[in-house]
């Protein structure tokens, strides 16, 4: 195969480009299953549901997509604090979560895409904005808008995310949940708020995430399938709720996926994430920077 | 009732189901039938791993896709008679489960959950960019108009499925019953309390992975035969995955019978559904069942109905 340099660089940048809207993706899995432990493998789920609300508030009011997603966001935290509310008094707290706290959020995942697919049918859906067609050259390199500003509004939510989880309290409470109940308790805090508002945001940062991917792509209801795959390896890749290993991890599955459909041909490149999650869950379960 | 005389009483039921089809003599008790009797399989396979040992498997799908994929491929290559590919396919779709399970089973049972999601999209990749067995664009199984004495074949297809359930009920049961059962059971409740006293837990997890994955392989088998025409969205559909894990949480888990109950009210239910309403509203149903049941019944049916019982007796 001629591997000519041009392919090559705009190869890496696709790669890099697509990393970051796995990022924003990801995160909210990194949050619900690294740091809190609950398997919500719904999360895609939710996501399309969020591409489904902006290309309605799209066509209609003609929003900006983005726009549009921030407008919803608390509605999505509504939902979250919802979700876990049930999960915790009908799993978390009689100690179930393992066998039937993930046949709950399967159904969930099940409802949502077969609502979807009720609703809007499976025609492949999209959306208008100013930024869907153009493209940045820079030489030989091209950076196609529809990529670069998810990939940039991914950042900005990750950089975001990461100042309010260290900085402030509420932030390090949801880190402290992960480890010490008891001693969070003793700070006088309640284990169970902070749970429940560290999900409501991983929900919510669903819904920018499916703002993005439509732009990115148009979508159809079982589209999330392909991302539980992408989710899961970057959140174990990037060592379960490290929000700077899941960037990186990212970053590499998106690498990973541009190159094969640069080089080998689409059609296998959903292959990739979960070949990836396998081979990560076999031999480096601790994730790249696990002790 | 011991292992003998319990397979005698599904052997009299079943020839009696048989009988009153044929009584019936409308072929499409037989298709609607034949897909009941796949439930059953699939969710009495899924039980045995999910149910007794507690690991969740949503590949399901990819089980039963490994069969039926295994008989298109001796389809294509040389014709081989069902019973003899309802073997071969239980081989491959076991060895699969070893193999799947060497890798992801000494992890947390989260990580396992989540490795058979992937199994199911890395196969269905597989397949859709594997052209002998007929790739993206699917495969032609044409089926035989008649078989000897039993006539239709749809009549052969529909007793070929009746005995691999009798043989899966009473598998489950035996297991349930046997060390093995009381060995998956102490991983359910506590592994590593059984770890810690000398259960062997990562070879009886294998053992159940390979058996749970055996039947729902065995099930697929015959699948391309009824259904004439296979294709990969078809043969990997989420409506096998879920419905493998809706029977069961829906019937109870801890026993032979729930799966069988499950799978006999969502079975039914659903094919009413399909010609009644639609068929995306019935998988609707099954969802927001499978919801309804975890949350408030998580005893399933026979959870119910034992407390009733036990209710009464006071």
């Amino acid at each position: 195969m001629d591997i000519s340099y041009d392919l090559f660089i705009n190869a890496v940048i696709a790669g890099l480009l697509l990393g970051g809207f796995y990022a924003a993706v990801t995160i909210g899995v990194s949050i619900s299953f690294g740091i809190l432990d609950i398997v919500n493998i719904a999360h895609p789920a939710f996501i399309i549901l969020g591409s489904y609300i902006a290309y309605i508030l799209n066509t209609t009011f003609g929003l900006d997509p983005i726009l549009a997603s921030l407008i919803v966001l608390p509605l999505f935290y509504a939902l979250g604090s919802a979700i876990y509310q049930v999960y915790y008094q009908s799993f978390e707290r009689r100690g179930q979560e393992a066998l039937r706290g993930l046949a709950f959020f399967f159904g969930l995942l099940f409802i949502t895409e077969v609502l979807l697919i009720l609703v809007f049918g499976v025609d492949y859906r999209y959306v208008e904005a100013a930024y869907i067609g153009p493209s940045l050259r820079l030489g030989v390199m091209d950076f196609p808008l529809r990529m670069l500003v998810p990939c940039l509004v991914s950042l900005a939510l990750f950089g975001a995310l990461h100042v309010y989880l260290s900085r402030t309290f509420i932030g390090r409470a949801i880190a402290a949940v992960s480890q010490d109940q008891l001693a969070l308790q003793l700070m006088a805090a309640d284990p169970i708020r902070i749970k429940r508002i560290a999900f409501a945001m991983s929900i919510a940062t669903a819904s920018i995430a499916g703002a993005l991917l439509i732009v990115i792509q148009p979508i159809e209801p079982s589209v999330g399938r392909e991302y539980i795959g992408r989710v899961f390896a970057i959140c174990v890749l990037g060592g379960l709720g490290s929000l700077p290993g899941t960037l990186v991890a990212a970053m590499l599955l998106g690498l990973f996926e541009s190159f094969t459909s640069t080089f080998y041909g689409p059609s296998w490149a959903p292959a990739v994430s979960f070949g990836f999650l396998l081979l990560t869950l076999a031999f480096r379960p601790a994730g790249l920077f696990g002790r | 009732m011991s292992t003998f005389k319990f397979s005698l009483v599904l052997l009299a039921v079943g020839a009696l189901v048989f009988a009153a089809a044929r009584y019936v003599g409308n072929d499409y008790v037989f298709f609607a039938g034949y897909t009941v009797l796949q439930f059953i399989v699939l969710a009495t396979a899924w039980n045995i791993l999910g149910g007794y040992t507690g690991y969740v498997n949503f590949g399901s799908a990819a089980f039963f896709a490994v069969g039926a994929y295994t008989t298109v491929f001796f389809h294509n290559l040389y014709p081989l008679p069902i019973p003899l590919l309802v073997v071969i396919a239980g081989i491959v779709a076991g060895v699969i489960g070893i193999g799947m399970g060497y890798l992801t089973l000494r992890l947390r049972g989260a990580f396992f959950a989540i490795a058979t999601l992937a199994l199911a999209v890395v196969l269905q990749t597989l397949v859709v960019n594997w052209d002998f067995v007929g790739g993206s664009r699917g495969a032609y199984v044409i089926r035989p108009e008649s078989v000897p004495i039993l006539g239709n074949y749809i009549n052969y297809l529909f007793l070929v499925m009746l005995l691999l359930t009798i043989i899966a009920l009473v598998v489950a049961r035996t297991i349930e019953r046997s060390q093995l059962g009381y060995g998956f059971a102490t991983i359910r409740d506590d592994e590593q309390a059984a770890e810690a006293s000398g259960v062997p837990t990562l070879k009886l997890k294998l053992i159940a992975t390979a058996i749970s994955g055996a039947f729902m392989g065995m099930a697929g088998a015959p699948f391309p035969y009824y259904i004439g025409y296979l294709e990969p969205s078809s043969a990997f559909g989420l409506a096998y995955a879920v419905n493998s894990i809706a029977m069961p949480m829906i019937g109870g888990t801890t026993s032979w019978i729930g799966p069988l109950v499950g799978a006999l009210v969502l079975g039914i239910t659903q094919q009413v559904a399909t010609v009644t309403i639609s068929s995306a509203v019935n998988l609707l149903i099954v969802g927001v069942l499978l919801v309804v049941f975890v949350v408030v019944a998580p005893n399933g049916i026979v959870g119910l109905i034992q407390d009733r019982l036990r209710a009464r007796s006071k």
